[in-house]
């Protein structure tokens, strides 16, 4: 089977969402959730981490901040370090003893909590009952505030034009940017401007960013063309490692346009005066 | 523009990053690719408008080659049983080696000249052009796209539309160089011109040879889609008839080649079902007009039964060669197919070739991706490619020595320095204080970051450590609360 060729102008390629069910929690709202809040937050953006903590307080739930967490272990697992990275999640485990919903501020490490973590584990079987446990109650953030809090925002800013960024993991294991979409549509000033190939990945993969540079750097210079054309004057995701693949990006090429964490800009978008003076 | 040509490097498996560093400066390539991959990307999607049908396909196309995957051993022997009791000859070859002495043997003993090819990547895996013209045979292809590469002495860059990354102008000028004809940019008349120099070839031909898109065990059934009808001139005019297929093409009987084929030709091309289906059961029979005298299939292994020997890479077999995964691939649409120096490109190449080749061919391939799970969420037949890249990533940097190796060339990206730095980051991660004292410092000492990080700030500004980590903000904010 052939074609000649192809000569088409470029379209619209975007590819319809995976579905997944909306995962809610079995006992309604909880009161008290762990927040996890991923290596690259913890020292790059550590104001989404707070933002993130903000936004759940707000909605009447404590937070408890395990101090003894650092990395998810995706960075080995996806380099092919398997036991490495089974070792780093043992050590995130331990933290989570009480049986409270885990909030991630990172779609792609909620995913490895949820989606692989089973798989490292797999021939233990006590660890990974504990493992399905976890993945059972571990929520992205955006995932948890709509679904679970059904939190209900209300924009205190001026007109915005803002484009959505997600991550490919969030994206295709966990349906996050479903669920940032609908946040921001909750937002009655902020106009959500889609852009080029919004589907396709911004190039950063962890360590694919390091091993292939060339090749991640062609990807990153078109995310943030895009971006670029889109119009929008402010770039919102809820993963970080997209964000400082992207920001770094910007920032080389000069471009006045860094992306900020979703929690961050919920949050700044929706305090009230009163919030903003504590 | 730059327009610095991929195939006039040494353009190897071995050298992926630098093949992708010159196909990444070629900006009418990645015009030309992006444009031809979004075209694909929409078409399939048209094609499958309904989510739910889509899914339930997929499911099933799934299951099917699963089962047939399951059942291998049993439904080759019974596929070689139904096919020479129906006067198919069947050879097998466990080697490309072995494939191309087989094809040969045949050709020689029809003292053949001349061969004509439909479009078959198997033939490609074992290089068989080159292989006859040393034998001084002349092998020509006739599927449009192998054509235009073939005049222009290159690989294919795509496995469904091997001349994707080529515009009209393009080929125009190559026809105009090439055959001599007057130069035009219209697709029309530069297929009518191929496809009339072409018309004379297969009435001339010794032999022609041909693909396999599916076998089928129980009805003895070789099936072959295409669009140009050069398929089925190559496998009915020539007086012999050479099928070429890899073994992990046979499925169990005649219904389940229904959802195989439409998801092939949905996720390939958009198209609902192909010009040409071709179904080849049996040479010309006594008293038929037209048809082959001799029809022969060689089954081919060359590392396959490797991977099926593995429960999980055993699902890079499901596969059927649909090219959609390349089709939504970043970096494919960013390099094309040619910088992979490898007959399979894309998501799918990097799954499959590394067992062709062994992974010290191919020790880039499995890290040439982001795992951003495109390739995975169009598979048709649903392979789950990340994950298999991932695990390839395992087999890559194990210590080639360790036991239960359960592939060739395992261990090609091993290194004993960087083995020890992931224990660094294991010992770092694992122990609070360590992790809490490693952030302290690097948040106070975020003056000193260096500005040169080596491969990422070749394309990202360094990135710099916040004051105070979120330990630190968070511990403080909790503490104030309670």
């Amino acid at each position: 089977m052939s074609n000649l060729f192809y000569n088409a102008a470029p379209q619209e390629t975007r590819v319809a969402p995976p579905r997944k069910p909306a995962r809610t929690y079995p006992t309604g709202k909880p009161t008290q959730v762990y927040l996890f809040g991923t290596c690259v937050v913890d020292l790059f953006f550590p104001e989404a981490g707070m933002d993130a903590i903000h936004l759940l307080e707000r909605e009447g739930i404590r937070v408890d901040f395990p101090q003894g967490q650092s990395c998810c272990g995706q960075p080995a697992y996806t380099s092919g370090y398997t036991e490495q990275a089974r070792e780093v999640a043992r050590a995130q485990l331990k933290l989570f003893a009480n049986d409270w919903p885990v909030v991630v501020t990172s779609g792609s490490c909620a995913g490895m909590f949820r989606e692989h973590y089973p798989d490292l584990f797999k021939d233990e079987p006590e660890m990974l009952a504990k493992v399905k446990h976890l993945a059972e109650r571990t929520y992205e953030l955006a995932e948890f505030l709509l679904h679970v809090c059904d939190v209900q925002l209300i924009d205190q800013g001026a007109p915005l034009q803002v484009a959505l960024h997600t991550s490919c993991s969030a994206r295709r294991e966990m349906n996050t940017h479903l669920h940032a979409r609908a946040l921001l549509s909750q937002l009655a000033q902020v106009e959500r401007v889609e852009h080029d190939h919004e589907s396709e990945c911004c190039g950063f993969g962890g360590t694919f960013s390091v091993r292939m540079p060339d090749i991640s750097g062609a990807m990153v210079a078109d995310k943030t063309q895009s971006l670029l054309a889109s119009g929008a004057q402010q770039v919102v995701s809820a993963d970080c490692g997209c964000l400082m693949n992207i920001n770094g990006s910007f920032e080389k090429q000069n471009i006045p346009l860094l992306g900020q964490h979703l929690a961050s800009f919920l949050w700044q978008r929706t305090q009230t005066k009163q919030e903003a003076s504590v | 523009m730059n327009s610095q040509r991929i195939h006039a490097v040494d353009v190897t498996a071995r050298n992926l990053k630098a093949n992708a560093r010159l196909s990444l400066k070629d900006q009418q390539l990645r015009h030309n690719m992006r444009s031809a991959m979004d075209s694909l990307i929409s078409k399939r999607i048209i094609s499958m408008p309904d989510e739910d049908e889509r899914e339930n396909l997929r499911e099933l196309g799934n299951k099917v080659r699963a089962r047939a995957l399951s059942e291998l051993p049993d439904l080759l022997e019974l596929l070689e049983a139904n096919l020479i009791k129906q006067g198919i000859q069947v050879h097998w070859a466990s080697s490309t080696d072995e494939a191309n002495a087989i094809v040969l043997k045949i050709a020689q003993t029809r003292n053949a000249k001349q061969v004509i090819k439909g479009k078959s990547m198997v033939s490609e895996e074992m290089a068989m052009n080159e292989h006859l013209t040393e034998h001084g045979i002349e092998a020509l292809e006739s599927d449009m796209g192998e054509y235009i590469i073939q005049l222009d002495n290159e690989k294919p860059t795509h496995i469904i539309m091997p001349a994707i990354h080529k515009n009209a102008e393009q080929v125009g000028r190559l026809f105009e160089h090439r055959l001599a004809l007057p130069y035009t940019n219209d697709v029309d008349s530069l297929i009518q011109s191929a496809r009339g120099i072409l018309r004379e070839k297969f009435f001339h031909a010794d032999i022609g040879i041909s693909g396999v898109n599916f076998a089928v065990a129980e009805t003895g059934t070789l099936l072959l889609v295409e669009n140009e009808g050069n398929g089925r001139m190559s496998t009915t005019v020539p007086p012999v008839h050479i099928a070429v297929t890899g073994i992990e093409k046979v499925v169990a009987n005649l219904q389940d080649t229904v959802p195989l084929l439409s998801l092939l030709t949905r996720s390939a091309l958009g198209q609902g079902i192909t010009t040409y289906v071709n179904m080849i059961s049996a040479p010309r029979q006594p008293g038929e007009l037209d048809g082959p005298e001799e029809v022969h299939l060689v089954l081919l292994d060359n590392g396959r039964s490797q991977a099926f020997a593995d429960s999980e890479l055993r699902q890079t077999l499901n596969c059927i060669r649909c090219g959609a995964c390349m089709n939504h691939c970043p970096v494919y649409t960013r390099i094309g197919g040619q910088a992979y120096g490898t007959v399979y490109p894309g998501p799918i190449g990097k799954i499959i070739s590394p067992h062709l080749l062994g992974l010290e061919n191919t020790p880039d391939h499995p890290s040439a991706s982001s795992l951003c799970g495109a390739c995975g969420e169009v598979c048709p037949v649903k392979i789950p490619i990340p994950a298999l890249l991932r695990r390839l990533r395992e087999e890559n940097v194990k210590s080639p020595q360790q036991a239960g190796q359960v592939m060739d060339g395992q261990g090609s990206r091993y290194s004993a320095k960087e083995r020890l730095l992931w224990k660094g980051w294991q010992y770092f991660n694992s122990q609070p204080l360590l992790y809490k004292t490693g952030t302290f410092l690097a948040t106070r000492l975020r003056a000193l970051t260096p500005k040169n990080l080596g491969p990422w700030t070749q394309h990202h500004s360094a990135p710099k450590p916040a004051a105070r980590s979120l330990h630190e903000l968070a511990k403080a904010h909790l503490e104030k609360q309670s």
